[in-house]
């Protein structure tokens, strides 16, 4: 296969913040079209691999391209959902105006946005159930809330590619499965949704790809192939029998 | 207080050291909010304190008091000791607080010792040389003011023309990246601003006390309003208020520093803004805390005593006050505000809830 068939391949990548690597020669290629999942421990190197595909993090050696392009050249095709806890969320803004945050990129520098702009927030904030909150100052969003405008603030960037960082941190189960039907449903209109995850039991349900990361990688591929617990075990260091396959 | 403003509408100096120290609490306001923001507000200290040495240095190089060269001085060293300053946190173990307390200090020592060494040269142009210290908005010349008029037209066009960039990157800086703006363009755009603010501000606030005003009238201003724009507008009002009545006040008495006298002016505001703001504010949160625990008490009365009522087969039949007592959590005070209520009735010691009063009792739960 052409690597352009893939929506992210990585080559070689290794990123390290001091001394020691973070991440060690990750080879990794995401098809078109999958609901993605990486997994792994604590320090794995799961954000930094998503903030290295994103060119937040410049890495020693490697090479990310999206659909063959560096991001560079492709960032408009991408959207990001950083961790919810990387933001003040005391800050004096509304749910409205985090989300035209996302059309931001389109704009450019110095244009402002407009009515296009703000239709297309209000249809993001709808989409992800949020529309009468819309002029709520975020600080007074329950976390679920908060996450869902994170979520609608990557919605209204139109991307083919969704990068996702623990999008169901500290959500109640009810947004939970919000959010999954929204990835699903981003699924299935042919984008790529990448996710980084922490509940291992979940992942058959709501995924279709996944990717086990420590340090250097495991595996990746489907679910229904690879996520078995040689894997798992060889991931997290421990013996790890999972009841997960019933 | 007739007196202050006689002198502010009559006294021409008055106005044109007024007007500077004004336009100056505007600049500081408005960056200041950023500042706060960004949660760097600390990096506003640690450069004024590093740019007394630059104020000495650039007078014993030039031997004049020339304000604009001095600044120049000011501004240098003030950048130098804040890149330094960031330079050890990137590259050292060092967290920001240390770096700025090494920083801070070592600059301000060297520049104390220039000082100290600066008095004893047989110059007569040396002294006031310490005014940089805590600031003496008198020295503000004509030409001064037009200057930081220029500053402050050019800055605000800059702030309406980036707004949109300034304010996602302190929002959110990495994900600003990931939109493919340049968010090292966008940081030292939004630092420069402070820095030159901070310089500026140094002839009439002074080294040690300009901070204060960068981040005083952005705390108070946050108090108020949930809406960047509005803290950012508020947040220069306040600015320019405290630097009003500070600069008058300070020369109604001779020899009063001005820097001291705005700064605590800015700290009276910060204090009613934390106190009396509606939203945000101590009182009204202790107000609305102890109106909500009333009205729960009075609520939770009222479904104790439906659920009693619900026992009997005749809805509005009489019971005795006593048997309330069996239960924790009502009040006297709670009994009276539902009869006044109209919820229940209250006849020789004897209640039995109204019909509203079963209404409501019915709904108490639902949302």
């Amino acid at each position: 296969m052409n690597s352009t068939n893939f929506a992210i391949t990585i080559n070689d990548l290794t990123v390290a913040y001091n001394y020691k690597p973070v991440l060690w020669d990750i080879d990794l290629s995401v098809p078109e079209g999958v609901l993605m999942a990486i997994v792994g421990p604590n320090g794995a190197g799961k954000s930094t691999l998503m903030k290295s595909i994103l060119g937040i993090v410049t890495p020693i050696a490697g090479k990310v391209s999206i659909y063959g392009k560096s991001y560079e050249k492709q960032r408009k095709l991408v959207a990001y959902v950083p961790q919810k806890g990387s933001v003040d969320w005391d800050f004096p803004t509304t749910a409205l105006d985090v989300v035209l945050m996302g059309t931001y990129g389109q704009l450019g520098w110095i244009k402002r946005p407009g009515r296009v702009q703000k239709k297309a927030a209000l249809e993001a904030l709808e989409k992800v159930g949020m529309l009468a909150l819309k002029n709520r100052q975020i600080s007074q969003l329950s976390g679920g809330q908060q996450q869902r405008v994170f979520l609608a603030r990557a919605l209204v960037q139109d991307a083919s590619i969704f990068l996702m960082d623990e999008p169901f941190q500290g959500v109640d189960a009810t947004t939970e499965k919000a959010i999954i039907n929204l990835l699903q449903e981003l699924r299935n209109l042919g984008k790529t949704v990448v996710v980084v995850h922490h509940d291992l039991q979940t992942v058959p349900e709501y995924f279709d790809w996944v990717t086990f990361l420590n340090v250097k990688k495991i595996a990746t591929g489907p679910v229904k192939a690879i996520f078995n617990d040689d894997y798992l075990t060889q991931t997290y260091g421990i013996n790890y029998k999972v009841s997960i396959h019933q | 207080m007739h007196d202050f403003w006689q002198l502010l509408l009559t006294d021409y100096t008055l106005q044109v050291i007024t007007l500077g120290t004004a336009i100056l609490g505007a600049l500081c306001g408005m960056l200041g909010s950023f500042a706060v923001l960004k949660k760097q507000s600390l990096l506003g200290d640690a450069v004024a304190h590093a740019a007394l040495p630059g104020i000495a240095l650039s007078f014993l190089i030039i031997g004049v008091k020339n304000s604009q060269m001095l600044l120049v001085g000011a501004l240098i060293s003030g950048l130098i000791g804040a890149f330094w300053m960031r330079g050890i946190v990137t590259k050292t173990r060092l967290k920001t607080d240390t770096a700025l307390g090494l920083i801070l200090s070592l600059f301000f020592g060297f520049g104390m010792l220039l000082l100290t060494f600066i008095q004893k040269l047989p110059n007569a142009q040396q002294s006031g040389l310490d005014k940089y210290l805590f600031g003496q908005a008198a020295t503000l010349l004509k030409s001064d003011v037009q200057f930081l008029f220029v500053v402050f037209v050019a800055f605000v066009c800059l702030l309406l023309l980036f707004w949109k960039e300034f304010k996602i990157y302190t929002f959110d800086s990495a994900y600003t990246q990931t939109l493919g703006f340049h968010n090292k363009a966008i940081d030292t755009l939004l630092t420069s601003l402070i820095v030159v603010t901070i310089v500026l501000g140094l002839q009439s606030v002074g080294v040690i006390l300009i901070s204060a005003m960068l981040l005083a009238p952005a705390a108070a201003a946050r108090q108020w309003t949930h809406r960047l724009e509005n803290m950012v507008i508020l947040s220069g009002v306040f600015g320019v208020f405290s630097a009003i009545i500070g600069t008058v006040l300070s020369t109604r008495f001779s020899g009063v520093p001005t820097g001291p006298v705005i700064v605590i002016i800015a700290a009276i505001l910060v204090w009613f803004s934390f106190v009396f703001s509606p939203k945000r504010g101590l009182l009204f949160r202790q107000i609305r805390r102890y109106k909500n625990r009333k009205e729960l008490q009075v609520f939770k009365t009222l479904d104790l005593m439906y659920r009693i009522a619900l026992e009997h087969k005749t809805p509005h039949h009489p019971h005795h006050i006593q048997i309330l007592n069996d239960f924790q959590g009502y009040s006297k005070s709670a009994l009276k505000q539902l009869e006044d209520q109209k919820l229940i009735k209250i006849e020789s010691q004897q209640w039995y809830l109204t019909k509203e009063g079963y209404q409501k009792a019915a709904k108490l739960f639902e949302k």
